[in-house]
């Protein structure tokens, strides 16, 4: 059982206090800064702001490039309850919001702002509670969030979620103590600003209401803590304390152990013993944010070392790059071997990997070590079991089997030795006879253990959702059986009813007539799903162009919404009688294609590159004829429709278009053959830039024919109905005028000899389909002015062209394998 | 008494017990029953649950029931070593090295969809094991990092090869103290002068 409260202030009357097992005596070298006077460094011309300062999750970013910010304005805003937004440090304009090296000693990089100053320095608004007394203490609470002070003292606990604790406090203490070598930044602000510590401390007297309030100083601090007993001195309640010298007498848990005698708990926390611990300038901060209204900006950095020409003591705002406070304090690198800066102290403290790396709100010290102040040449030896580390334990562990089961990465046994109470004080280390930098391996193995946790709950959350995939496959599987099932029973009984139903009326043919019903019903479920076909074709009409059948679809659709019902069998038939038209047209076609198609292939079997060339052109030309045989049948069928006189006439009309396309298809895909087989051959060099042409003179093409198209289609739309046929012959010149033209330009695009035989190729393809290249010429001069409509269409077409000889290719390879 | 009364109270006192024992056996094996192999549950524990398919079962339960078996144990490269080595203290047989026909271990990844290239096919959703992937047909579909198990299953099915496997970064709370990358040194107490 710890000492009870009476006890405890009976034995601080006495003016004694406790004490915590181990500990050190290092060399406390505080004399190099702790005379001089607390500067404020020149403003930096970049101030590098990180988003997360301290332990717990990133605020979210509130500004963005650009902006102009005032000082003390707010930058992020906590994403958690766990997390205190940051501030402008000074008035500016933001340059940067990214990733930048921070003060942590992997060296990596996580979101930083990025401030430079425009030296103005102007504050924004500020709301200070200078009546606090009267306030709820949530506001107040409140106020010191939006503050964004965490704990300066170095691990950086968000100081709202501390003093936001429900339990009851006995002992509110102030850790004045600053044991780490070489620190003075405490010890010069209890001196200077020992008042405003005092209204902290009001404060949070107030806010908390504890039965004893402690001011701990260190005995080797005389001046901090006469200067503090001073501010101290009108209430009575307050106990300003000389706590003897010894590190790690700082460590919140240490320093409850020597002031109360009680130890905190493992896993708990200091509130769970009544005890309540305020670092000296968070306390400090906490006066600046209710009193004055200002978030914190800035803190006291010692800068220090004797590699530093004047070691002092700065105010520097958050986010002051660490270079620039070496200058300030004429940093000699000279007298180092390298250049090397260590950011806390000598025992806690960490390497910097980069001199650009922001001052934040828990970096009390900079210390530059001379060549032969530190050792630094990792002279790992044996442990030799002297066990004077677990004599220096001020937390009572075993280090040489926590060292022992971490290098042998045996971390379950290494918790089991306690490595989780470890507060990684580094006093081990230090009386360590073999150099060995034992609290680097229980970081280490910290780190492993907390990252397999991670894993293992990750694992277990993989594993939960890979179950419940494969339950609900199962289950899905199950209803689609189901279903199945019920559907079949379903048309069984119906079928069964029916039977049973014919055999009433008719019992002599009663077999046969069930089975026509059958018959019956599978037809009209068939027109059912044909018709829903169509209708899905009209709505994507724009796409269904390239596919002679769907045409067929389409027109059936058209024809099948166009007449009214008792049409609608005729229309039916017709469209029945015009695909099958339509697919032996387009076989005849084909195969008579193929056949003509076989010379020239063999023909332009030679050079591979000229060849794929060919193979796209012909397949941009096919694309084109496909397109406007579409068109036509379209063109044609408009009026056919809109007047419903003949539908005889139509289906002709679409054969013929279907003829075109399927032709059309056959080249492309001919062309696609020849150029696979051509490439079989060592690829030639040029290729590259000559498909790139081919794909230029294809988009060209395409965009010529399908204006020529439409051109065809405005005609036939002037021109009366009856003449549909006429109309057709029309726009298939068009057509083939604009294809030459195409070619035309093709040829224009390209300079190079080669493209000779690509000329020759698509002359072949187009003239095998044209039969009056030269009637019309009035074109042009309309093409033109629809020249920007068109581009967007043609580079549609252009592509879906290009997909297509794409396929054709990957076919025939596929073929070949 | 004669002796065949004997053999008569000797076989009914030796039926009665044994009506009694099986009765309380009968009972003991329903109230007590275990559900499923209670190893299989341990092994599975100690699978990584990626549920990747490299050890050539669908899934690190189907493994472990054929760890459970007899199989090998050094069939799941996305484990690595360590858990190999787990398995083998469970399974009382030596470790082995990690069997290089079902891949080499690796370091962690995710998924990443370019989602520019994405045409919607669902096709890499259907592949996820861990429904770690939204998105709808038509769509564009993203992988949820943190459900992410690195698989891979989502690679080979996707049409457009928009799927990358992305090295999952280091921040400063996953770092290990891993100092090759940085100076060492992070403890400079040694004080000489």
């Amino acid at each position: 059982m710890y000492p009870s409260f009476d006890s405890i202030i009976e034995t601080l009357n006495a003016g004694k206090t406790f004490s915590f097992p181990g500990g050190v005596h290092p060399d406390d070298k505080k004399s190099l800064s702790n005379t001089s006077v607390i500067k404020k460094p020149s403003m930096p011309e970049l101030l590098v702001v990180p988003l997360r300062q301290h332990i717990g999750s990133d605020g979210i970013c509130c500004v963005q490039v650009g902006d102009t910010v005032l000082k003390g304005q707010v930058l992020s805003q906590s994403s958690s309850p766990f997390s205190v937004p940051v501030h402008a440090p000074t008035s500016g304009e933001i340059v940067a919001i990214a990733p930048h090296v921070v003060a942590h000693p992997s060296g990596l990089t996580e979101m930083c702002i990025s401030i430079r100053p425009d030296g103005k320095d102007t504050w924004c608004e500020l709301s200070p509670i200078a009546n606090y007394s009267d306030v709820h203490s949530n506001e107040l609470i409140e106020a010191i969030c939006q503050a964004g002070i965490s704990g300066m003292g170095g691990a950086g606990f968000p100081t709202h979620i501390k003093t936001s604790t429900s339990k009851p406090v006995e002992f509110l203490i102030l850790n004045g103590i600053e044991c780490e070598p070489y620190i003075t930044s405490d010890d010069r602000l209890m001196r200077e600003n020992a008042w405003q510590i005092r209204q902290g401390l009001d404060i949070l007297t107030h806010l908390i209401g504890p039965e004893a309030i402690i001011v701990a100083v260190e005995d080797n601090k005389p001046e901090a803590f006469e200067a503090l007993s001073i501010a101290c001195q009108d209430k009575k309640e307050y106990r300003v304390v000389n706590v003897e010298t010894k590190y790690p007498a700082g460590g919140e848990k240490q320093l409850i152990q020597v002031i109360t005698g009680r130890e905190v708990p493992r896993n708990g926390l200091p509130a769970d013993i009544g005890v309540m611990m305020f670092n000296v300038g968070t306390c400090f901060a906490i006066a600046d944010a209710i009193l004055h209204g200002k978030p914190l900006i800035e803190r006291i950095v010692t800068v220090t070392g004797e590699a530093v020409e004047s070691p002092s003591n700065f105010r520097a705002l958050i986010g002051t790059p660490v270079s620039h406070l070496l200058d300030e304090a004429k940093y000699n690198p000279k007298k180092q071997k390298k250049p090397k800066v260590v950011m806390g102290g000598p025992m806690m403290g960490f390497t910097l990997s980069d001199a650009t790396i922001p001052v934040i709100k828990t970096t009390n010290c900079l210390l530059v070590p001379a060549k032969k102040e530190l050792v630094d040449d990792n002279a790992e030896r044996p442990c030799i079991r002297c066990s004077a580390c677990a004599d220096a334990c001020p937390a009572s562990l075993l280090p040489q089997q926590m060292f022992w089961h971490a290098k042998a990465k045996e971390y379950d046994k290494a918790e089991e030795y306690d490595l989780f109470d470890c507060i990684e004080c580094g006093a081990c280390a230090y009386v360590c006879p073999s150099e060995i930098p034992l609290v680097h391996y229980y970081r280490q193995a910290k780190a492993e253990i907390r990252l397999q946790r991670d894993e293992k709950n990750k694992a277990e959350k993989a594993k939960q959702r890979f179950e419940a995939r494969k339950e609900r496959l199962e289950r899905e599987k199950r209803e689609r059986e189901e279903k199945h099932r019920k559907a079949k029973e379903a048309r069984l009984a119906a079928n069964k009813a029916k039977e049973q139903s014919a055999a009433s009326v008719d019992n002599t043919n009663s077999a046969n007539e069930g089975a026509s019903q059958a018959k019956d019903k599978v037809a009209a479920a068939l027109a059912r799903a044909k018709a829903k076909k169509a209708a899905m074709q009209t709505s994507a009409n724009g796409e269904s162009h390239v596919q002679p059948q769907r045409d067929d679809v389409n027109e059936t659709s058209t024809s099948l919404e166009n007449t009214p019902s008792p049409d609608d069998k005729k229309a039916q038939v017709a469209a029945a009688i015009a695909r099958a038209k339509a697919k032996k047209a387009a076989q005849a076609g084909q195969s008579s294609q193929s056949s003509q198609n076989e010379q020239p292939a063999t023909e332009v079997g030679a050079q591979s590159a000229a060849d794929e060339k060919k193979a796209r052109i012909a397949a941009a030309v096919a694309k084109v004829k496909a397109k406007k045989a579409e068109q036509n049948t379209e063109d044609s069928e408009e009026p056919a429709s809109q007047v419903d006189e003949k539908p005889a006439l139509n289906p002709a009309d679409e054969k013929k278009a279907r003829i075109a396309a399927a032709v059309a298809k056959a080249k492309a895909k001919k062309a696609a053959q020849n150029a696979e087989e051509t490439t079989k051959e060592p690829a030639p060099p040029a290729n590259q830039a000559d498909e790139k042409k081919a794909r230029i003179a294809a988009a060209v093409a395409k965009a010529k024919a399908k204006k020529a198209a439409q051109n065809a289609e405005e005609a036939t739309e002037k021109s009366a109905p009856p003449v549909n046929q006429a109309d057709e012959k029309k726009a298939r010149i068009a057509a083939a005028v604009a294809k030459a033209k195409a070619k035309k330009a093709a040829q224009n695009t390209e300079v190079e000899p080669e493209d000779a035989s690509l000329k020759g190729a698509s002359t072949h393809v187009v003239s095998s389909d044209s039969q009056a290249p030269d009637t019309s010429r009035a074109e042009p001069a309309q093409e033109q002015q629809r020249d920007e409509k068109d581009e967007k269409k043609a580079r549609i077409a252009a592509a879906i062209a290009k997909a297509k000889a794409k396929k054709a290719a990957a076919d025939k390879e596929k073929e070949s394998q | 008494m004669t002796i065949s009364t004997a053999i008569i109270f000797a076989v009914i006192a030796i039926g009665a017990l044994a009506l009694i024992f099986g009765l309380v056996l009968g009972y003991a094996s329903i109230r007590f029953k275990v559900e499923g192999d209670p190893l299989v549950e341990q092994i599975d524990a100690v699978l990584p649950q990626t549920q990747c398919g490299q050890c050539g079962y669908p899934g690190c339960k189907p493994y472990a029931e054929a760890i459970a078996e007899g199989d090998d144990i050094n069939k799941c490269p996305p484990g690595g070593e360590s858990t190999i080595k787990n398995r083998a203290d469970l399974m009382g047989v030596e470790p082995k090295p990690l069997d290089a026909a079902h891949g080499e271990e690796d370091v962690k990844k995710v998924a990443f969809i370019r989602e520019d290239e994405c045409i919607g096919c669902t096709k890499c959703i259907q592949a996820c094991p861990v429904d770690a992937i939204l998105g709808a047909a038509k769509h564009m579909h993203t992988v949820i990092t943190d459900e992410c198990t690195g698989c891979d299953l989502c690679v080979d099915p996707c049409p457009v090869d928009c799927i990358d496997m992305v090295p999952i970064t280091q921040t400063t709370s996953t770092w290990k103290w891993d100092f090759s990358s940085s100076p060492k040194g992070d403890i400079p107490i040694k004080m000489v002068s």
